[in-house]
C-alpha cells in the first residue's frame, strides 16, 4: 500500500546513474570492485580489541572536500558522507554542474550523536572522585564541549554539508533509524522520482564505526562480534556484528531525465518496499521478508541477493530461513566484507547491485559455511535485502537495462 | 460542492484529526484557550540543576511522566498521547489499527548523561574511560538501554501501538522536522499510495546537554527573568530562543476518503515546499534566496498567489538574525502584502519546541482558522523597528482567515513552508 513495488501507468523508470563509495576496502568503484574480486576484507582486531571493526581505508579528504573549514566543521562520519557523495556526483557526471545540483532532492539515511569521548571520561572519572556540585556537569559541559560538535551531532548535519561543500540547492530529508532507515530513503526517493514529483536525487548515507561510544550502544545489547573475525554465515554460535566505516551514496535520476543529459546507467532501480515486522516470535522477521519478496515485481531474469545481514541473532537465522526458500539465488553479504554500517548497508546493497550488473558479474562468494555458491554469468536482477539487527527490514530490486 | 483533487490533478489532503501537547497543557482545548489569552508556558527549569548554566528557563512539559526518564523517552510518551488525541477526533480505522503509514519527527537519539553516568558508577572505580564503559555495558544488565537509544525506537513504539502500517518513516530536519513530517503524508496521499497517513512531531529534549549545545551556539534568549519575558519575536530586544518541549499529531486523509467515512474535515494542506540553504550550518544565505525560493514553491504547489494568503503563522524564533531575515524574504515574496498581512509567533509563548514545532504551529494554524482568531505574539513591547510586519502585538486578533502560511527555517538549511485552509482552494 505504500511501497513502490512496481511502475503503475504514467510512472517513469528510475535509472542509478552516479554511485560513491568510501569504504574499508577502498574509495571509488575501481578500487572496491577489485577488492571483492579478490576476496580481501579489511579487519581490525587489535584496535578496539576485543571488539572487531573495518576500518575506513584512509582518504584524501581534501579532493572531496576542498576546505580544511569545511573539514574541521564535521566529525568524521560526516566527513566520509560529505567524501562518498561528492565521488556519487562525480560518477553521475554532475559534480558542479549547478544546474543540476540546484534542484536535485536529497534523502540522507543518517545517525549522529558522535561524543567527544574525553569529554564525557573526564567528567565521569571527576564525579567519580567526589565532584558532586549541583551545577558541576553544566560547568563542564560549558567549558569542554566544542561549540562545533554539535553539527556534528545532529543528523540532518551530513545532508547539510553535503549541500554546502558541493552546492546542493533543492530540497533535503534525513531518515533516522538505522538499517531500515537506508531502505526507506531509497524508497522515497524512488517513489518521488517514479510519480514525477521529482527528477534526479542524491541518497545515501554514513557511517564511522570506529567509535567506542557506538560500540557502547551496542554493547548494551549484546550485539558487536568479539575476539575473532569469522563471515556473517559463520557467526551462529558467536553471533555479533563487525561495525564497519563506509559512506555509500546513489544518484537516482528519471529515465527521461538521465537520457536528456546523455547520462549512462548503471542499472535500474524498479522496486523498493519495506516493513515494520513484530519479531516477538521466532520466525515473524521470516514471514515479513517473504511478504516483501512476492511485493516485489515478477523476476525472470538471472537473479542474486545481496543482504546486509548483521550476523546479529535471532535476525540472521531468520534471514536465512528466507534465503533457504530462495536458493536458487546465489547470495551475497555485505556484513562479512565491509562490516555493518547501520544506515549505509542498504544504500551500499544497492550500489553494489547495480555496480555487479554494470560488470556483468557478480562478485565471488567469501564465506566458509555454502552459504554463498558461484554464479555464472552476468546477473540481470539483484534482489537486496536489508532486515535490522533489531526492527525493519527493506528490500529492493536492481535490474540491468 | 468541492472537487476531490487540486488545481494540479491530485488528491486534495485533509486534516480529520489533530492532537496537541506543549508546555501550556495537553490537548487542544486547553493550549487554544492559554495561547489565545496570552499565557507563557515558560519556567525556571526545575528538572535538573541550572546552577553554572547561562540560560535557565524553558518550556517544560512537567506534567507528563515517563519513567524511568529520558528525553527519548518524555519524547515518546508525549507522541503517543497527541496522536491518542488525533486518533479520538479522527475516528479513523480500529483501535491498534491505523489504515497508513507513520511519518515521525523526532530528535536524534543519543545517550544521555543519567544513563552514562549509571554506566560510570557500574564501572566502580575512580578512573573511567571509554574501555571500562565498554567492559560493563555487555552481558544484559543494560539491554534497555540498547531497545531506548535507537533512533527508530519511537517509531516502531507507535507503529505497533497504533498499528500503522508500513515501515514507520523517523525522520529529521532540524526545526523544519514537524513541516517535513506533514509533507511526507501528503505526498504519499498524493501519490495515491495510501488514503490516510499519521504525521507526528514530538520533542522533549530540554536537558543539560542539550541546553547547553545551544548556549554555545549563542542561539538561546538570556532574559532568565522573568522566564515569561524571554521570548521576544519581532522585538527589538530579542536576544534568542527559549528551548521547548512539545508535540502534535495530525490524521491526514484524501478528501475522498475522509468524506466517503463521513469524516469531519479540519482543514486542508493545501500546499507544501522545501529548499535547501547550501550557504552556512547555522545561518541563512544572505541575501534569503533560499527561504524566498521555500515561500515560492509553497504557494506553487498550492496553486494560490500571495494575495490569497490571509495570515502568516511565522517561524518567529526570536533570534536577531531568524526575525529580520523572515521579514524581509517575506517581503521579496509578498511584497507591500508582507506590511499587511497580520504575522504571528506561537514560539513567544510555547517557545521553540525545534523537532515537534512544524506541526505544533500547523496544528495551531489550523485552531486559528477554525476559530477566525490569531493567537498574538507576546512580549512584543518593543517592536523592531525595521521588522514591519502587522504582529498580533500580546492580545489575541479577530480575523478572517481563509488560508494560513506556516514557515519552519532549520540548521543545516532546511527550510519548509506549509499552506493550511480552511477549505480546498
Amino acid at each position: 500500500m505504500i511501497d513502490t513495488p512496481a511502475l503503475k501507468p504514467g510512472q517513469t523508470e528510475v535509472w542509478i546513474t552516479g554511485i560513491g563509495l568510501a569504504t574499508s576496502l577502498g574509495e571509488g568503484l575501481d578500487a572496491n570492485w577489485a577488492a571483492l574480486s579478490e576476496k580481501r576484507i579489511n579487519v581490525d582486531e587489535k584496535g578496539f580489541a576485543p571488539y572487531i571493526v573495518h576500518p575506513l581505508m584512509p582518504v584524501s579528504f581534501d579532493s572531496q572536500i576542498p576546505k580544511k573549514g569545511d573539514q574541521r566543521q564535521m566529525e568524521a562520519w560526516q566527513r566520509i558522507g560529505t567524501y562518498a557523495a561528492g565521488l556519487a556526483l562525480d560518477s553521475a557526471g554532475i559534480k558542479g554542474n549547478k544546474d543540476i545540483l540546484s534542484k536535485i532532492d536529497m534523502v540522507v539515511a543518517a545517525g549522529g550523536g558522535e561524543r567527544d569521548i574525553n569529554v564525557d571520561s573526564g567528567i565521569l572519572t571527576a564525579e567519580a572522585k567526589g565532584a558532586n556540585a549541583p551545577g558541576f556537569l553544566n560547568e563542564r559541559l560549558m567549558s569542554d564541549l566544542r561549540p562545533t560538535l554539535f553539527l556534528a551531532q545532529l543528523s540532518n548535519l551530513l545532508a547539510g554539508n553535503i549541500a554546502i561543500v558541493h552546492g546542493l540547492g533543492g530540497t533535503s530529508r534525513t531518515f533516522m533509524g538505522e538499517e531500515v532507515a537506508g531502505a526507506d530513503a531509497a524508497r522515497i526517493a524512488l517513489a518521488r522520482i517514479a510519480s514525477g514529483e521529482s527528477d534526479i536525487a542524491l541518497v545515501g548515507g554514513s557511517y564511522n564505526g570506529e567509535r567506542k561510544d557506538l560500540l557502547v550502544l551496542y554493547e548494551f545489547g549484546d550485539f558487536n562480534l568479539k575476539d575473532k573475525f569469522a563471515p556473517v554465515w559463520a557467526r551462529k554460535d558467536h553471533p555479533g556484528f563487525a561495525l564497519g566505516s563506509a559512506g555509500a551514496f546513489l544518484v537516482l535520476e528519471s529515465k527521461a531525465h538521465a537520457e536528456a543529459r546523455g547520462a549512462k546507467p548503471f542499472a535500474k532501480l524498479s522496486s523498493v518496499v519495506a516493513d515494520l515486522a513484530k519479531r516477538k516470535q521466532p520466525g515473524d522477521m521470516t514471514a515479513t521478508l517473504e511478504k516483501l519478496w512476492d511485493k516485489l515485481p515478477r523476476r525472470e531474469g538471472k537473479g542474486a541477493i545481496i543482504t546486509g545481514a548483521t550476523g546479529a541473532e535471532p535476525a540472521t537465522s531468520d534471514e536465512r530461513d528466507f534465503l533457504k526458500n530462495h536458493a536458487d539465488f546465489p547470495v551475497r553479504s555485505t556484513g562479512t566484507v565491509f562490516g555493518h554500517a547501520m544506515e549505509t548497508q542498504f544504500p551500499l546493497g544497492i550500489a553494489l547491485a547495480a555496480l555487479s550488473i554494470s560488470r556483468g558479474a557478480l562478485f565471488p562468494p567469501n564465506d566458509s559455511t555454502g552459504t554463498e555458491i558461484e554464479m555464472q554469468g552476468p546477473p540481470t536482477q539483484i534482489v537486496v535485502v536489508g532486515a535490522g539487527h533489531w526492527r525493519g527490514e527493506g528490500m529492493a530490486l536492481v535490474e540491468a537495462i | 460542492m468541492i472537487a476531490p483533487r487540486d488545481k494540479l490533478g491530485r488528491p486534495v489532503v485533509v486534516v480529520t484529526g489533530m492532537g496537541i501537547m506543549t508546555s501550556l497543557g495537553a490537548g487542544k482545548s486547553d493550549n487554544w484557550a492559554k495561547l489565545v489569552a496570552g499565557e507563557s508556558g515558560i519556567r525556571t527549569i526545575t528538572r535538573f540543576p541550572i546552577d553554572g548554566l547561562k540560560t535557565t528557563m524553558a518550556g517544560t512539559v512537567d506534567f507528563v511522566s515517563a519513567d524511568p526518564f529520558s528525553s527519548t523517552a518524555l519524547s515518546e510518551r508525549m507522541a503517543e498521547l497527541v496522536t491518542q488525541e488525533a486518533l479520538e477526533q479522527a475516528g479513523i480505522g480500529a483501535k491498534a489499527d491505523f489504515p497508513g503509514p507513520l511519518f515521525l519527527a523526532v530528535a536524534p537519539v543519543e545517550v544521555e548523561w543519567p544513563q552514562r553516568r549509571e554506566l560510570g558508577r557500574a564501572v566502580g572505580q575512580q578512573d573511567i574511560t571509554y574501555d571500562d564503559l565498554l567492559r560493563i555495558s555487555g552481558g544484559g544488565k543494560f539491554s534497555a538501554y540498547h531497545h531506548r537509544f535507537m533512533f527508530g525506537s519511537v517509531a516502531a513504539y507507535l507503529a505497533e501501538t497504533f498499528g500503522t502500517k508500513g515501515s514507520p518513516i523517523s525522520l529529521s530536519t532540524a526545526c523544519a522536522s514537524g513541516a517535513t513530517s506533514i509533507q511526507l503524508g501528503v505526498e504519499a496521499i498524493r501519490r495515491g499510495e495510501t488514503d490516510a497517513a499519521l504525521c507526528v512531531a514530538t520533542d522533549g529534549t530540554v536537558n543539560p546537554e542539550a541546553l547547553v549545545r545551544f548556549s554555545l551556539l549563542s542561539a538561546l534568549s538570556t532574559q532568565n527573568d522573568p522566564p515569561q519575558a524571554a521570548s521576544r519575536p519581532f522585538s527589538k530586544n530579542r536576544d534568542g530562543f527559549v528551548m521547548a518541549e512539545g508535540a502534535g499529531a495530525l490524521v491526514l486523509e484524501s478528501y475522498e476518503a475522509a468524506t466517503a467515512r463521513g469524516a469531519k474535515i479540519l482543514g486542508v494542506i493545501a500546499g507544501c515546499g522545501e529548499l535547501t540553504d547550501s550557504f552556512h550550518r547555522t545561518r541563512s544565505s544572505p541575501d534569503g534566496k533560499p527561504i524566498i525560493g521555500c515561500m515560492n514553491k509553497t504557494l506553487a504547489d498550492a496553486g494560490m498567489t500571495p494575495d490569497q494568503i490571509d495570515h502568516i503563522n511565522a517561524h518567529g524564533t526570536a533570534t536577531p538574525e531568524n526575525d529580520k531575515m523572515e521579514f524581509n524574504t517575506t517581503s521579496a515574496v509578498f511584497g507591500e502584502l508582507a506590511q499587511k498581512i497580520p504575522v504571528t509567533s506561537n514560539k513567544s509563548m510555547v517557545g521553540h519546541t525545534i523537532s515537534a514545532a512544524g506541526a505544533v504551529e500547523a496544528i495551531f494554524s489550523l485552531l486559528t482558522l477554525e476559530h477566525q482568531r490569531i493567537p498574538p505574539t507576546i512580549n512584543y513591547d518593543n517592536p523592531d523597528p525595521t521588522i514591519l510586519f502587522d504582529v498580533v502585538g500580546n492580545k489575541a486578533r479577530d480575523a478572517r482567515v481563509t488560508a494560513v502560511m506556516s514557515n519552519s527555517f532549520g540548521f543545516g538549511g532546511q527550510n519548509a513552508s506549509l499552506i493550511l485552509t480552511r477549505e480546498p482552494a
